[in-house]
């Protein structure tokens, strides 16, 4: 009976032999590679946050002179006003930006590629250099799409969701070349996203460690697992439909034309992906929050079983809901019947969560580290964003609601209240563990307040706005009596929005000077029961001398009978209490 | 019921505020309940030197329970909605005798078509107004909704009605304004650089009013036509 | 010794799946394959039955060159049987079987592509062409895409083969051949779809 070599093609530290390019550039190591996609996806964060003030500076001071507003071409900012196809470009690419190559690079880019080998207890992904060529197929799809704004008739101005006729047809938008780079970016980018899940699912499949059964995998895993099946079959739908598109914009093809096609066909496709992918972008930012709070309480995860069936619950139920986003579309409105039912019922695996993370807190002993307080955010402000969608759901009160900033609210209390929070705290949790230092914890918490403050008077205003019929994606709102009454609520929104970028710079600042200035770290300061935190910070190339056997559940904290509050995966009990040192601390 | 909602004029706003503000309270409930608990226990367990955590992994009845209350009680808000939904948008809502009114969506701007004296659209008698959809007060309406070259969306929001636009496709979307008065009409899908101010005047006459409006815009027409 | 030839994955792998990594990862990148192609399979029937006149009143044999595409299907079958030899050569350390029927996958499958490409060009004479409606939007863009894989296969197949002249697999580890021939049988069953929704119905 003939035996494979092993899946991972190299030793364990031999990496001193490699030159700086090999070792750092065109890395093949995954906790490299992660650390790429975090720099390029703060980078992304920080364009879409950029963006986003300009959107705001136009809704809270339209017609008044834009500070700085000179660097801008006269075609997209004129005598310091922001022109309004400009604005359209701005809207769109916040949106592209922020989903596409922030938020979701940032939870399945970064944390599934440092944390699923280390969690699992595995050197390495299955891959090492399609790996590789998933962070390298990312960098160029970024460029694309950044390429968009220096193009004759700007970037592409037809929101994030790109809705045929309009996106397609350079005369109805004025955009030319813009529109297919937006195209042409997101099928690179979709090509990377799908490498990467394809190496993702492998790896948690076929290179979870001795004992590491999959009832003993950490929730930050499952997520990114079901996270990956998502990825691999909701991506390529966008793939197929930007291709549409994109034939109909240069060879003349005519899926989505209005009189020789169907518009909305485009929106089913779109759609169709685009509801699994916001449970992409919401997955693994429940997945680490669990990790957090079971942490931060010295508790087990109150029903981990349940947490595991929910999530997958909702990836299951995430795909029959698409037609949510089209109940105004023209659609046959007896659809409209059936999604409302599914949407109605994705909301209870979610609420089994949101309990289950209240019944771990219970009776908890807890610690308040930064990690902890963005998660502990992360669930006051998903459950706000989570009960707005219930609204929406219903079809009738969708009619008053949909695409006004009620959705706005909607989308950026789950994606920034809800994802952004937990990326700042897994960021800062498993920081020491990429950097070997631990970020100031005084000016964490700073950042922390700051920006729950201020992120709460941005986005939960909003919701008012689009209750009085504020509509999305509009340049200037005062064209309307019935809106007159807004402008005082958008200038607090805008001013409070001004706010919460530039307490952004506190992170930026803490991530930058913690790496050289912060604590050192040893392998487990949270006194976590992670495998990652068996290793040292940052762990070798190749994690282990020897991969860990795991004996033990994901989240056994305070283990009656044992001195120490926490029982790492790679220990029993009856070892602890043997007299086997910690490993780790 | 002007509370957080602004004020509706249409026959079925009623019903639809009615939903909202119920899901107001029930969210309302689920919201506090949550989010004090969070607070309540974030202040009870906060970990002090001696203490040790509760080594509890879970409770089945529990689970059960706040399983089956969120599942029952969203599926409730889904049928009552969908009764509502049904009056709105089913196939078989539009009113008898409602007067068909034809509007075209296009960039940047809504033509209004009247079906003049004889009552039916795509007449000889029919008129185009630019910008302006008058109708007349306690009458349903239903509107044959088109568009020229993108996908609008037909939103007045006096009278909680909202329909996407979209080239190619003929939809029929009805209401009945209950209160004379001035109103507007704004697009609530992005349309192109002039998407917003895509807006038109919605005024709603009593009976005699809407009679005098017409015969003064066919007059208005004949006068054109010569 | 029944079994020799038969790859098995490491001992601790199969808690997992069972089979070695780049077999698992071959199958789970196909999952992505299928929804691409069913995005397109899903669009082009929603276009056809809401637009049936887009199409040609007696279907689209009355442009498209059923008999030659048919020979070409049957050519691209044969490929998979010449792959399906080539794997089980290479089960028994027949290297000289193993080079030799890769070598037929190689140039059945470039035939394939290249017989399409002669069908574009007399469409494209005839003037049926992708902005010819919905029928030559879908055409081109489902065929085209299957063409592309089918080139990509080929491309690969060609690195197999020169790694198979240089002695590269064995009886005892063969993944290369396995994993290469998984995606040509998915192309070609694809292909079989292809055909027949898009020539025959």
């Amino acid at each position: 009976m003939a035996s494979i070599a092993a899946p991972v093609e190299h030793d364990v530290g031999h990496s001193h032999e490699l030159s700086f390019v090999r070792k750092y550039i065109f890395s093949t190591d995954h906790k490299i590679i992660g650390i790429q996609f975090l720099l390029m996806s703060l980078l992304f964060l920080l364009i879409g946050g950029i963006l986003a003030m300009l959107i705001r500076w136009q809704q809270g001071f339209p017609g008044q002179v834009l500070p700085g507003g000179g660097v801008f071409p006269e075609t997209m900012v004129s005598d310091g006003i922001i022109l309004p196809e400009f604005y359209n470009s701005l809207v769109t690419m916040h949106g592209t930006f922020m989903v596409f190559f922030a938020i979701m690079p940032l939870l399945v880019g970064v944390f599934g590629n440092y944390l699923i080998p280390l969690k699992i207890g595995a050197p390495d992904m299955a891959f090492p250099r399609l790996n590789m060529a998933s962070f390298w197929l990312a960098v160029p799809a970024g460029f694309l799409m950044i390429a968009g704004f220096f193009v004759i008739g700007g970037s592409a101005a037809a929101g994030w969701t790109s809705y045929p006729p309009l996106a397609e047809t350079s005369e109805y938008s004025g955009v030319y070349l813009g529109q297919q780079l937006w195209c042409v970016s997101l099928i690179v980018l979709g090509l990377s996203s799908i490498l990467g899940a394809t190496n993702y699912i492998t790896t948690v499949i076929n290179m979870r460690a001795e004992g590491m059964t999959w009832f003993r995998l950490p929730l930050s895993i499952w997520a990114l697992f079901i996270t990956s099946i998502l990825v691999l079959l909701a991506i390529p739908i966008l793939s197929g439909a930007v291709i549409m598109l994109l034939f109909d914009q240069t060879i003349g093809t005519h899926f989505f034309k209005s009189a020789t096609g169907l518009p909305i066909l485009w929106q089913h496709l779109f759609w169709f992906f685009g509801h699994p992918e916001v449970y992409i972008l919401i997955l693994p930012a429940m997945g680490v929050v669990s990790d957090i709070i079971a942490n931060g309480s010295r508790k087990p995860i109150f029903g981990y079983h349940s947490m595991v069936y929910a999530i997958i619950g909702i990836a299951f139920l995430g795909w029959v809901v698409w037609g949510h986003h089209m109940f105004q579309s023209g659609m046959n409105p007896t659809l409209g019947m059936s999604f409302m039912i599914s949407t109605m019922v994705i909301a209870v695996p979610s609420a089994i969560k949101t309990f289950n993370w209240l019944g771990t807190l219970w009776r908890g002993n807890i610690r308040f580290h930064v990690p902890m307080m963005h998660a502990c955010a992360f669930v006051s402000m998903f459950v706000i964003g989570g009960l707005s969608g219930v609204y929406m759901a219903s079809t009738p009160v969708d009619i008053y609601i949909h695409d006004t900033y009620f959705i706005v609210a909607h989308i950026h209390y789950v994606l920034f209240g809800g994802s952004l929070f937990a990326i700042f705290g897994a960021i800062t949790f498993w920081y020491p563990k990429m950097f070997g230092r631990m970020m100031n914890p005084f000016w964490g918490k700073i950042h922390f307040w700051l920006t729950f403050i201020a992120y709460n008077a941005t986005f939960f205003p909003m919701h008012q706005l689009g209750l009085e019929g504020h509509m999305r994606r509009i340049y200037d709102a005062s064209r309307y009596d019935f809106l007159s009454g807004t402008h005082g609520l958008n200038v607090f929104i805008s001013i409070s929005a001004f706010v919460l970028f530039a307490s952004q710079l506190i992170f930026v600042l803490n991530f930058i000077l913690s790496w050289f200035r912060g604590a050192k770290a040893g392998a487990n300061p949270w006194e976590d029961t992670g495998l990652e935190w068996t290793t040292p910070s940052p762990p070798p190339h190749g994690n282990w001398p020897a991969t860990p056997t795991v004996y033990t559940p994901p989240y056994e904290f305070s283990v009656p009978g044992m001195a120490q509050d926490y029982l790492p995966q790679d220990q029993s009990k009856d070892m602890v209490t043997a007299g086997q040192p910690a490993k780790g601390g | 019921m002007d509370w957080i909602l602004p004020h509706a004029v249409s026959s079925y706003a009623g019903d639809i505020d009615a939903i909202y503000y119920l899901i107001l309270v029930i969210t309302g409930i689920a919201f506090v309940v949550t989010e004090a608990a969070l607070v309540w226990f974030l202040i009870k367990y906060r970990g002090r030197p001696g203490r040790q955590a509760s080594y509890i992994h879970g409770n089945t009845k529990a689970e059960i329970v706040w399983t089956a209350v969120p599942a029952v009680t969203v599926v409730v808000i889904g049928l009552l909605s969908g009764s509502v939904w049904n009056s709105i948008k089913g196939r078989d809502s539009v009113p008898a005798g409602a007067i068909p009114i034809g509007v075209h969506a296009k960039q940047f701007e809504w033509n209004v078509t009247y079906p003049g004296a004889d009552g039916q659209l795509g007449t000889g008698d029919d008129f185009t107004v630019r910008n302006q959809l008058h109708v007349p007060v306690d009458t349903p309406v239903v509107v044959h909704l088109s568009s020229e070259d993108v996908i609008h969306s037909f939103f007045i929001p006096a009278f909680r009605v909202k329909q996407d636009a979209v080239p190619g496709m003929h939809i029929r979307v009805w209401f009945k304004a209950m209160e004379t008065g001035e109103y507007e009409l704004a697009c609530a899908e992005l349309c192109g650089l002039g998407h917003y101010r895509m807006r038109a005047a919605v005024t709603v006459h009593t009976a005699d009013d809407y009679q005098r409006w017409l015969s003064e815009q066919s007059q208005t027409v004949a006068l054109q036509e010569r | 010794m029944a079994d020799a030839g038969v790859m098995r994955p490491m001992p601790h792998t199969a808690r997992g799946a069972g089979v070695y990594n780049q077999k698992l990862g071959m199958w789970v990148f196909l999952g992505s394959e299928i929804m691409f192609f069913t995005a397109l399979i899903g669009s082009y029937v929603i276009l056809r039955v809401g637009n049936p006149g887009a199409w040609p009143e007696h279907g689209p044999r009355e442009v498209l060159a059923i008999p030659i595409t048919a020979a070409n299907t049957f050519l691209l079958i044969c490929s998979s049987v010449s792959m399906v030899k080539a794997f089980a050569a290479a089960s028994v350390g027949d290297q000289k079987g193993l080079r030799l029927w890769l070598i037929a996958t190689v140039l059945m499958g470039a035939a394939f592509v290249s017989v399409q490409a002669v069908e574009y060009t007399e469409l494209v004479h005839k003037g049926f062409v992708p902005s010819a409606g919905l029928f030559g939007s879908t055409f081109y863009t489902m065929t085209g895409f299957h063409g592309f894989h089918v080139s990509v296969g080929v491309i690969c197949m060609i690195y197999v083969t020169i790694r198979a002249f240089r002695g590269k697999y064995s009886a005892a580890d063969h993944r290369g051949i396995e994993v290469i021939g998984l995606y040509w049988h998915f192309v070609d069953l694809v292909w079989i779809i292809l055909f027949t929704i898009v020539y025959l119905i």
